[in-house]
């Protein structure tokens, strides 16, 4: 696959001015639309998980019209609901040091530089003001006695900034989030549309001005116009197949906008958790992640011979290598996700891992029952521990977790400015589906900050800028037409092929392809291969799919199909962004480019820019390039030893 | 392993249903619930059938979105568990599985195993929520909360929603899925100012949707994955019966 190089971004519309006062700078400059106007503007809001469900309801109460669609039941159910282990926010409640300063610092060193600094520190600062949000809104956060909020650390820090609510730290911020959304959907604000799938954007006069959806249970085709759109639909992750990822998650909405125009920012830049459960069999859908935040207590060992058999508990500890503990002894199990997990895979191929295949290493908790008690670590982590018995029959408490890494999240997606606009006008794009504020690696707990950052704080006050040059005049029908013509066409054409393979069928083979070379470890020879592969496998996947049943009513299956055929595509680009970084950072490891002691080699003087890929005439990627400049962080090695 | 199941089939909301019997081989202990019957689906396919609809998505037991009638129980036998964490090894090599949807007067058949479950985010619209703007909060700190309410008041939080207490229950009751909305929020301070109209509302919708009445049998808690207590029901009277008064 072949790109060119286009004109660089030199514009992010971050203000200028000392950093601390940039994000004030940029509301007191926003137009604001008078309440009696709000009225008369739609926006649609794709996707209501943490970010999408605070978007939808915060602009619902600021009095806008709004239509809210997501694929589940229910907007409870969006992926968000998943995460685990916490949020950070520099509210410094512990005394011991923490600062908006340096939440940022933490969060640009552990992006491995390759993040906005007006962003982030805006991120730090508003940070403080989501937890505040939660707790009015009763999200049952973890207390100590004294009736205050509890904190824990987390992977990539030494403070202890971590929010959370047992394991579930997901779960009970999204229920904050859907729960104000019910409350606009009462009040009439906000209209809501569950088990919708958004399948194209509505472009005219150059303007994102709707979307065209399917209702998943008529089957029936829909257009919804309106003054600005805003996508909410999370990552892309599940090209990998397996991933941690639920199993609806797609890259539809945001891979079509890219079709209209708007830039693709880092797709390569996928994250790879490493504490979860390793896979058991062929016939596997998913993993299971398990918070890192085990981690703080547990000890991460393999033998320290390959070919070591014996039952772990059978193995002295003479026989055991703590290895990060023993290479990074100043983080030691608490190093970030890209270093823990690169260094599980290079034990396991030096054939030192453990479990079936040996695609594992142990996470073991016996000193931490011996030093806390049973009961102290079951407090504490009783519930990751039921479900890690649940899935692998193992009981954790006699016998050490088996984990691995595994994909998790991707810090790629549609490219935005400050304001969170997309390069087509009133596209915005929120949550994990941009690609902003974590660079090449997202610290844990970050990513439910950034969610709900974008939707509570950020997104209604830069979409009221726009929206106050509103209302936009009629769509073209033409402009709806050609849209929907692209939608009915690809149904038609997925349910028309009658071959012989399921979707999921080339979905895992896709899945294959990209995680051996474009996963944990990337090299040029690999990416080619790939690059070559796709395009291939996307062949015979439209000759030779076979999808049952028609459009009308609920089909699962074609709605599978048609997610697939866009990861495809996806599947290259990411390919193709990993291939021209020809450098290490974060969660791009590219072999060629290592030090001396086989970590990341970042070349800052080549390409210190954000990839924002533009889709060409003929389909052919245009790069254009985002300068990075580091004012307030001193771009350093990261360094964890 | 090899399985015969009995799963319903149903093409819409307007057909009648019947079970239909399929056999599934090479079943994997290590599956769950859901793998094995994406493993029959797969087949389906490809032999020009129509795969089973069910309703999935997250796959850990915390969106709540699967669920079905296994043998008679929501979710299966094993206590404490949603469908999808529930995994073949419980299963004897060559048993009879039935597979159901959940069956409610408010939980329309939308096809097969997928049923409508509209009503619960109904009942939360009628005031299972805090009203509090975004940007408006006090500093999370300026309100304390015992650390007994807070954790109390988790537990009644962790309800994902997935309707198995109604489907369990001999009435078709949604008591243990209102109850548990209104003790979270009627144990913490912030939940105070709009906890009678809660109440009341919550309550008043529920029998709206058609939900009926509880009589204590206790069948939704002996399935609920997220081992919701009957307190919460106790408590959801408490407060529509001070509230009304
Ligand atoms: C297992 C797990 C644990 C995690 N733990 C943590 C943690 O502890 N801390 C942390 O900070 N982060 C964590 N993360 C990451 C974090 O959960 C996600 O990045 C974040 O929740 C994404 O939120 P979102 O609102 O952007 O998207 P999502 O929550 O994924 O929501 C996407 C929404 O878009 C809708 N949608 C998608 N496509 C379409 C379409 N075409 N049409 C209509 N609707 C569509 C969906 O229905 C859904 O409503 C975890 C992730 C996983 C997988
Ligand atoms: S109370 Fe339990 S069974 Fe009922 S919806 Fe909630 S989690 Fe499901
Ligand atoms: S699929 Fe989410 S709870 Fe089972």
């Amino acid at each position: 696959m072949n790109y060119t190089t286009g004109e660089p971004i030199r514009d992010t519309k971050a203000p200028a001015g000392p950093i601390e006062d940039r994000w004030d700078t940029r509301r007191f400059s926003a137009k604001l639309v008078n309440p009696a106007n709000k009225r008369k503007l739609t926006v649609i809001v794709v996707g209501t998980g943490l970010a999408g469900g605070s978007a939808a309801a915060t602009l619902g109460e600021l009095g806008y019209k709004v239509k809210s669609f997501c694929y589940q039941d229910s907007p409870r159910r969006a992926h968000s609901i998943a995460a685990q282990g916490g949020i950070n926010a520099a509210k410094n409640y512990r005394g011991d040091g923490d600062s908006i300063h340096r939440l940022f610092y933490d969060t640009v060193k552990g992006g491995d530089f390759r993040a906005r600094e007006s962003n982030v520190y805006r991120l730090a600062q508003v940070s403080v003001n989501i937890i505040d949000q939660a707790v009015a809104q009763g999200v049952p956060f973890a207390r100590e006695y004294g009736g205050l909020l509890d904190t824990r650390s987390f992977g990539g820090a030494q403070v202890s900034r971590t929010f959370y609510a047992r394991g579930q730290t997901g779960q009970q911020l999204l229920l904050g989030a859907y729960q104000a959304l019910e409350r606009q959907i009462a009040a009439g604000t906000v209209e809501m549309h569950t088990r919708h799938e958004m399948l194209d954007l509505v472009i005219s006069g150059g303007r994102a001005r709707g979307v065209i959806v399917r209702d998943l249970v008529t089957g029936e085709i829909e257009t919804h116009l309106a003054d600005a759109v805003v996508l909410a639909t999370g990552g892309y992750g599940n090209v990998f197949f397996l991933s941690t990822n639920a199993k609806g998650c797609n890259t539809t909405a945001i891979w079509r906008a890219h079709r209209r125009g708007a830039y693709f920012g880092n797709p390569c830049y996928t994250q790879i958790h490493p504490t979860c459960i390793p896979v058991s069999g062929e016939y596997q859908s998913k993993l299971t992640l398990m918070s890192e935040s085990l981690r703080n207590d547990g000890r991460v060992w393999v033998p320290v011979t390959a070919g070591d058999s014996r039952a772990p508990g059978d193995i002295p500890e003479s026989d055991r290598d703590y290895y990060l503990e023993r290479i990074y002894p100043a983080f030691g199990n608490l190093v970030p996700r890209d270093i823990a997990s690169r260094a599980a895979k290079n034990v396991c191929d030096e054939g030192r891992g453990v479990g079936p295949g040996g695609l594992g290493v142990y996470l073991d908790f016996a000193d931490a029952i011996a030093r806390l008690g049973r009961d102290a670590v079951e407090k504490k982590y009783g519930n990751l521990f039921e479900m890690y018995e649940r899935i692998t029959g193992e009981d954790p408490y006699t016998r050490p977790m088996r984990i691995y890494p595994a994909v998790h999240y991707t810090m790629g997606g549609l490219w935005v400015d400050y304001d969170l606009q997309s390069t087509i006008p009133g596209l915005f794009v929120i949550g994990e589906a941009n690609f902003s504020d974590h660079g090449a690696n997202r610290l844990g707990a970050s990513a439910l900050m950034q969610g709900l950052a974008d939707g509570y704080f950020v997104l209604p006050t830069t979409i009221g800028d726009y929206l106050a040059g509103g209302p936009f005049g009629e769509v073209g029908k033409a402009d709806v037409d050609e849209a929907l013509g692209q939608v009915t066409g690809k149904i038609g054409r997925l349910l028309s092929v009658g071959g012989t393979r399921t979707a999921d069928s080339f979905h895992r083979e896709l899945g294959k392809l990209m995680w051996d070379h474009c996963g944990m470890e990337r090299t040029e020879e690999g990416l080619r291969k790939a690059l070559e592969r796709i395009p291939e496998l996307r062949e015979e996947f439209w000759n030779n799919v076979k999808v049952p049943g028609d459009e009308e009513g609920l089909n699962q299956a074609l709605e599978r199909a048609g997610r697939v055929a866009d990861f495809f595509d996806l599947a290259e680009l990411m390919c193709l962004d990993a291939l021209h970084r020809t450098e290490s950072c974060g969660g791009h490891f590219r072999a060629e480019s290592q030090t001396e002691d086989g970590e990341a080699l970042r070349d800052d003087d080549g390409f210190a820019y954000v990839a924002a890929w533009e889709y060409g005439q003929d389909g052919t990627p245009v790069l254009h390039k985002e300068e990075l400049d580091y004012e307030y962080v001193k771009m350093t090695q990261r360094s964890y030893k | 392993m090899n399985l015969t199941l009995k799963v319903w089939r149903q093409n819409g909301p307007g057909d009648a249903g019947r079970m239909v019997t399929y056999q599934v081989t090479d079943v994997s202990p290590d599956m769950s619930f859901l793998e094995m019957l994406d493993v029959l689906n797969e087949r389906l396919i490809l032999e020009g059938d129509d795969p089973v609809a069910f309703d999935h998505d997250c796959r850990e037991g915390i969106c709540g979105m699967c669920g079905m009638v296994i043998n008679g129980v929501a979710h299966g036998e094993q206590r404490a568990t949603t469908t999808c964490q529930l995994h073949m090894r419980h299963f004897e090599d060559g048993a009879t599985v039935t597979i159901e949807p959940w069956r409610a007067a408010p939980f329309p058949v939308i096809k097969d195993l997928v049923v409508d479950r509209g009503s619960f985010d109904r009942i939360i619209q009628a005031g299972g929520f805090v009203s509090v703007p975004a940007g408006s909060a006090p500093d999370a700190h300026s309100v304390p909360v015992k650390k007994e309410n807070a954790d109390a008041a988790f537990d009644a939080a962790t309800c994902i929603g997935c309707g198995a207490c109604v489907a369990a229950c001999p009435n078709g009751s949604a008591s243990l899925f209102t109850g548990a909305k209104i003790t979270h929020l009627g144990l913490l301070p912030q939940g105070q100012p709009e906890r009678d109209s809660r109440a009341l509302a919550m309550v008043e919708q529920m029998d709206l949707e058609g939900f009926g009445g509880c009589t204590n049998t206790g069948e939704c808690t002996a399935v609920c994955p997220k081992g919701i207590s009957l307190d919460v029901i106790a408590q959801m009277n408490r407060d529509y019966l001070k509230a009304a008064k």
